[in-house]
C-alpha cells in the first residue's frame, strides 16, 4: 500500500472574472495526500497568492468545493491516488469567479434568508415542558440536516449551471433546506406556496446529478425533492382537492409566501 | 481614491466571529433591540463550531436521573484542576440545560431517548451521561440552528470573509475596528458602541492541529493590543485522539464520542494501557490524562506503526457504529482506507483547544477594557487547566448569550459619536499594507512554519523550563524577522492569502509568546500544562492564574490569586465522586 514519493502534475485554473487559464505545478506527493494538500503546498511554495477556500480539512465544513478533472468534489476528501500523476482543478462553474478557485457564492445566502425559518405551533412554544419526540420521528429530517453547504449540488444542477435560472429555482441545497423544515415534527408552517412560487420546485426534472455529488450522501432527489413535489401536487394539481379548496377547505396550516 | 481609503460602517454592537458564541451573542444583542453586525473571516456557517462532534454538556438528567448542576460544576472544576473561574463554572453548569432546550425550540434536532427526550451520551471525566448530541455532528447542528436564527433575527447583518486587524479606542473605550475584505483588499472602518470578540482559538501555532487556517488567535491578539488582560495562556489542550496516518491527514480530529460509545485504547502489544494511568475512568479519563498516557506509550516504544496507539470500536455492531459515528466511519474509510467497523484506528494527540484567553467577567463577558466583551474559546476562565469534552458547546451558548446581553447593555450606555484617533488609523493601515511593498521580503508561509516548529518542539505535551526559555528566544527572533516579511512575492490586493498570512503572523506571535511566558512562570504540572522539571501538582498554585498584559516595554506575565470558593461551591467539589489529578495518586 505504501507508494514512493512521486511528482504530480497539478493543473490549477488561475484567473479572475476577466478570464484565466490552467497553470501547471509540479508537486511532490506524500502517501495519503489529498488534492487540497497539493493545492496548499503550491500556495506555500510556488504561488503565494493562489486563492482557495478551506477550513476544517475533514469534510465537515464544505468550504473547499471545486471541480477536479471536471467533477464537483471536496478537495479535502479527494485522494490524489485516485488520479495518478496528473490532475486538474478548477473553480465551481455555476457561480461568478472571484479569483482562482474562489467563487462568489453569496446568492445561496440570499436564498436561505428568503426561506421562512422553523415555526413551531403556539401551543408548543408556550409549553413549559421540554418537547418529546421519538427518534423515528426525527430521523427523516436529520438526513437533510447533515448538509454542510458545500454547494456542489448547486454547482452540478443544470437548471442553475446550464440555464443560469437562479431567479426561478432555489436549487437542490434549498430544496433539502425546505424539506428539513417541512419534515420537522414540530414545524407547522406550510411552505408549499413557496415551493410552487419563488423556490421553483417544478424546475427540477429529477436527473439526480445533485445526489451523485453530495459528499454527505444525502438522497436529495429521492428523499427531498420528489416528496416535496408530491406534497405540492397534492394541493395544486389534484382536481378533487382543487375543487374542495375552491369551496373553502383546508386552511389548517399557516401559509408561507 | 487612494489605496488607503476606507469605507465607514456603523453599528451598535460589532461581533467578531460567526461561530456558536458570536451567533448566540449576536442574537442576544439583536433581541435587546440593537443593530448588530457580525464580521467573520470565512463564509458564514464554516466556523470551527462545525468541527465539534461529540455533543453539548448539560445536566438535564434525561439519561442519569442523579445528574445535577452541582455534579457538572464539580466535574468542570476538577477537570480544570481548580484554577477555573468558579463563578463561570457555576453559571455554566446551571444555565446549560436551559440553553440546550432553547436551541431545540429554535429547530435543532437532537438524538432521542426511548422516552422521546434529548439523548445524552457519556464523555470523558463527566460523572454521568451528559452530552446531548446528534450522531457525531453536534456542532454542525448547533451552528446551523444558530445561523438560521441569526439571519432571520431583525437587526442582524453579516459581513463574510472580512478580517479585522485593529481595535480602535476612544476615551479608553473600544469604539471601532479596522478590517479588510479578503476578496479585494478594500478597507472598512467599523464604528460601534460595544465590541464582542468571539473569534475562536489559537491552534494554528502548532504543526499537528485539528484547527483550520483561521485559528491564528486574532481575538486574543487584538484584545492584548487594546490593553486587555489574557489569562491561563499556558493551558493549551491536546486532544488525545487525532488521526496519524496517512501523513496528509495527520491531526484531523477523531471524536471523543468514539470512546464515549465504548471505544478502547490499546498499545502495540494489545494492552489496554489506560488501566495503568487511570484505572477507574480508563478511556473516559480527562483529556490531559489520556493525551499524556498515549504520549508515554509512544515514547516507551509501545506505539502503533505510524507513531500513535490503536483506538478500537469493532466490538460494537457495524450498524450501531455507522448510526452513532457516521462521519468518523466516512472519514477513516475515505482518507485512510480503514473500515472502523472491522479495523482499529490509529490515533495520537493533536492540538485542539485554548483554555486560556481574554480575562472576562463571568456575568457579562466584559474584558478589562471598557466596551470590549469576549465569549467562547477566545475567552478564558471556564475551563481552567483542562477543558472537558462537551463543555465548549455549552460554553458558547451560555456565555455567548451572556456576553451578547453584556455588550448590548454597554452599547446602550456608550457615548455617541466617539472621536477616533486618525493617526492611529493611518498607522495601522500602513502596517497592514507594508508587506505588499516588500515583494522580496521573507515568505510569510515560511515564518508561520518556523513558529509552528518552535511551538511543537519547545511547548509540547510535556514541557521543560530550559526548553521553554529556548523556545521564547527563538520566537522573539522570528518576531523580529516577521516585521519585515513580504507576501511571498505578489503585490495583489485581490484575494491574496500570502498577504493575509503576513498579517496573521502578528496574532500568532503574540499568542505563542503569551503561552511560553506563562508556561515558564507556572513551575508545576497541572492539567494541560505538564513539566518534566516540576512533575508534581503544587497546591500552592491551586488558586493562581497567570495573566499576560501589554506593557510599554513588552509583555508582562504576573501571578494573580483567585478568590476562594464560597462554601456551597466548595461543598459541591468536596462531595463529588469524580477523581482529581489521578496522575499524582499513582
Amino acid at each position: 500500500m505504501t507508494t514512493e514519493i512521486s511528482n504530480l502534475d497539478l493543473k490549477i485554473w488561475r484567473g479572475d472574472a476577466g478570464g484565466g487559464d490552467y497553470v501547471s505545478y509540479r508537486v511532490p506527493v506524500r502517501e495519503g495526500m489529498v488534492v487540497l494538500d497539493a493545492v496548499l503546498w503550491v500556495q506555500a511554495n510556488l504561488a503565494s497568492d493562489l486563492a482557495v477556500r478551506w477550513n476544517c480539512k475533514a469534510a465537515k465544513c464544505g468550504s473547499c468545493s471545486a471541480e477536479i478533472d471536471g467533477f464537483p468534489r471536496l478537495m479535502c476528501k479527494t485522494p490524489i491516488a485516485e488520479y495518478g500523476d496528473n490532475v486538474s482543478v478548477r473553480p465551481m462553474q455555476t457561480f461568478p469567479i472571484i479569483k482562482d478557485l474562489v467563487t462568489d457564492v453569496s446568492w445561496n445566502y440570499q436564498v436561505n434568508k428568503e426561506i421562512p425559518p422553523f415555526t413551531p405551533s403556539d401551543k408548543d412554544m408556550s409549553s413549559s415542558e421540554p418537547w418529546r419526540m421519538q427518534q423515528k420521528d426525527v430521523e427523516r429530517t436529520m438526513e437533510f440536516r447533515k448538509c454542510i453547504e458545500c454547494f456542489l449540488c448547486q454547482d452540478v444542477c443544470h437548471v442553475l449551471r446550464a440555464h443560469d435560472a437562479k431567479a426561478a429555482f432555489y436549487g437542490p441545497r434549498f430544496m433539502i433546506r425546505i424539506a428539513s423544515l417541512e419534515m420537522h415534527p414540530k414545524d407547522v408552517l406550510d411552505r408549499r406556496p413557496l415551493l410552487r412560487g419563488r423556490a421553483g420546485a417544478g424546475y427540477c426534472n429529477i436527473t439526480k446529478c445533485c445526489t451523485e455529488v453530495c459528499p454527505e450522501h444525502i438522497k436529495i432527489t429521492d428523499n427531498a425533492i420528489i416528496p416535496l413535489k408530491e406534497r405540492m401536487d397534492d394541493v395544486y394539481f389534484d382536481p378533487i382537492r382543487w375543487v374542495a379548496n375552491r369551496l373553502g377547505g383546508d386552511s389548517k396550516k399557516k401559509e408561507a409566501e | 481614491m487612494s489605496a488607503n481609503a476606507y469605507e465607514t460602517v456603523e453599528t451598535d454592537v460589532l461581533v467578531l466571529g460567526a461561530g456558536g458564541a458570536g451567533l448566540r451573542g449576536a442574537i442576544a444583542a439583536a433581541e435587546a433591540g440593537l443593530k448588530v453586525l457580525i464580521v467573520c473571516k470565512s463564509l458564514l456557517g464554516k466556523a470551527h463550531t462545525v468541527m465539534a462532534e461529540g455533543g453539548v454538556a448539560a445536566a438535564m438528567h434525561n439519561v442519569a436521573y442523579q445528574d445535577t448542576w452541582e455534579v457538572h460544576f464539580a466535574d468542570t472544576m476538577k477537570g480544570g484542576k481548580l484554577i477555573n473561574n468558579w463563578r463561570m463554572a457555576e453559571l455554566h453548569a446551571k444555565e446549560a440545560p436551559e440553553r440546550v432546550l432553547e436551541l431545540e425550540r429554535w429547530g435543532a434536532v437532537f438524538d432521542r431517548t426511548w422516552q422521546g427526550r434529548i439523548h445524552q451520551r457519556p464523555f470523558g471525566a463527566h460523572t454521568y451521561p451528559r452530552l446531548a448530541h446528534i450522531g457525531d455532528r453536534t456542532g454542525l447542528e448547533l451552528l446551523r440552528t444558530l445561523q438560521d436564527r441569526a439571519v432571520h433575527t431583525p437587526g442582524v447583518d453579516v459581513h463574510m470573509e472580512v478580517t479585522v486587524f485593529k481595535l480602535l479606542k476612544a476615551g479608553g473605550r473600544v469604539a471601532g475596528a479596522l478590517a479588510y475584505r479578503r476578496a479585494d483588499g478594500s478597507l472598512i472602518l467599523y464604528r460601534c458602541s460595544a465590541l464582542l470578540l468571539a473569534s475562536g482559538g489559537t491552534g494554528k501555532m502548532y504543526r499537528v492541529t485539528s484547527n483550520s487556517w483561521e485559528s491564528t488567535g486574532d481575538g486574543t491578539a487584538l484584545a492584548y493590543e487594546a490593553g486587555a488582560e489574557l489569562r491561563d495562556m499556558e493551558m493549551m489542550q491536546f486532544h488525545p485522539t487525532g488521526m496519524v496516518w496517512p501523513a496528509g491527514v495527520r491531526g484531523i480530529l477523531v471524536t471523543e464520542g468514539v470512546r464515549g460509545e465504548g471505544g478502547v485504547l490499546r498499545n502495540k502489544d494489545g494492552e489496554r494501557f489506560m488501566e495503568r494511568y487511570d484505572h477507574e475512568r480508563m478511556e473516559l479519563s480527562s483529556r490531559d490524562v489520556v493525551a499524556r498516557a498515549i504520549n508515554s506509550e509512544v515514547n516507551a516504544g509501545r506505539g502503533s506503526p505510524h507513531g500513535g496507539v490503536f483506538l478500537d470500536i469493532t466490538h460494537r455492531k457495524p450498524d450501531y457504529i455507522k448510526r452513532k459515528l457516521p462521519s468518523m466511519y466516512e472519514q477513516f474509510l475515505k482518507l485512510a482506507n480503514v473500515d472502523i467497523t472491522t479495523q482499529p484506528m490509529e490515533v495520537a494527540p493533536t492540538i485542539h483547544y485554548a483554555m486560556g484567553g481574554v480575562l472576562v467577567d463571568a456575568e457579562t463577558g466584559a474584558s478589562s477594557v471598557p466596551g470590549l466583551y469576549a465569549a467562547g474559546e477566545v475567552a478564558g476562565g471556564l475551563h481552567g487547566a483542562n477543558r472537558l469534552g462537551g463543555n465548549s458547546l455549552s460554553d458558547l451558548l451560555v456565555f455567548g448569550k451572556r456576553a451578547g446581553d453584556g455588550a448590548a447593555a454597554a452599547a446602550r450606555k456608550a457615548p455617541k459619536n466617539a472621536r477616533l484617533d486618525q493617526k492611529e488609523i493611518d498607522s495601522a493601515i500602513a502596517t497592514l499594507m507594508a508587506p505588499l511593498d516588500r515583494p522580496a521580503g521573507e515568505s510569510p508561509y515560511k515564518l508561520m512554519g518556523e513558529i509552528q516548529d518552535v511551538m511543537t518542539k519547545h511547548a509540547p505535551i510535556v514541557r521543560e523550563g530550559a526548553g521553554l526559555e529556548e523556545g521564547l528566544t527563538k520566537l522573539l527572533e522570528i518576531g523580529g524577522r516577521a516585521k519585515t516579511c513580504g507576501t511571498g512575492g505578489s503585490r495583489s490586493l485581490a484575494f491574496n492569502p500570502g498577504w493575509h498570512t503576513a498579517t496573521d503572523l502578528n496574532s500568532m506571535l503574540i499568542n505563542a509568546e503569551a503561552l511560553l511566558r506563562s508556561a515558564i512562570e507556572r513551575k508545576e504540572s497541572r492539567g494541560a500544562h505538564a513539566r518534566s522539571d516540576f512533575p508534581k501538582t503544587d497546591e500552592a498554585f491551586e488558586d493562581v492564574n497567570y495573566v499576560a498584559v501589554k506593557m510599554p516595554d513588552g509583555m508582562s506575565v504576573t501571578a494573580v490569586k483567585r478568590p476562594p470558593l464560597p462554601d456551597y461551591l466548595a461543598q459541591a467539589v468536596h462531595h463529588s465522586y469524580a477523581r482529581y489529578t489521578p496522575e499524582e495518586t499513582e
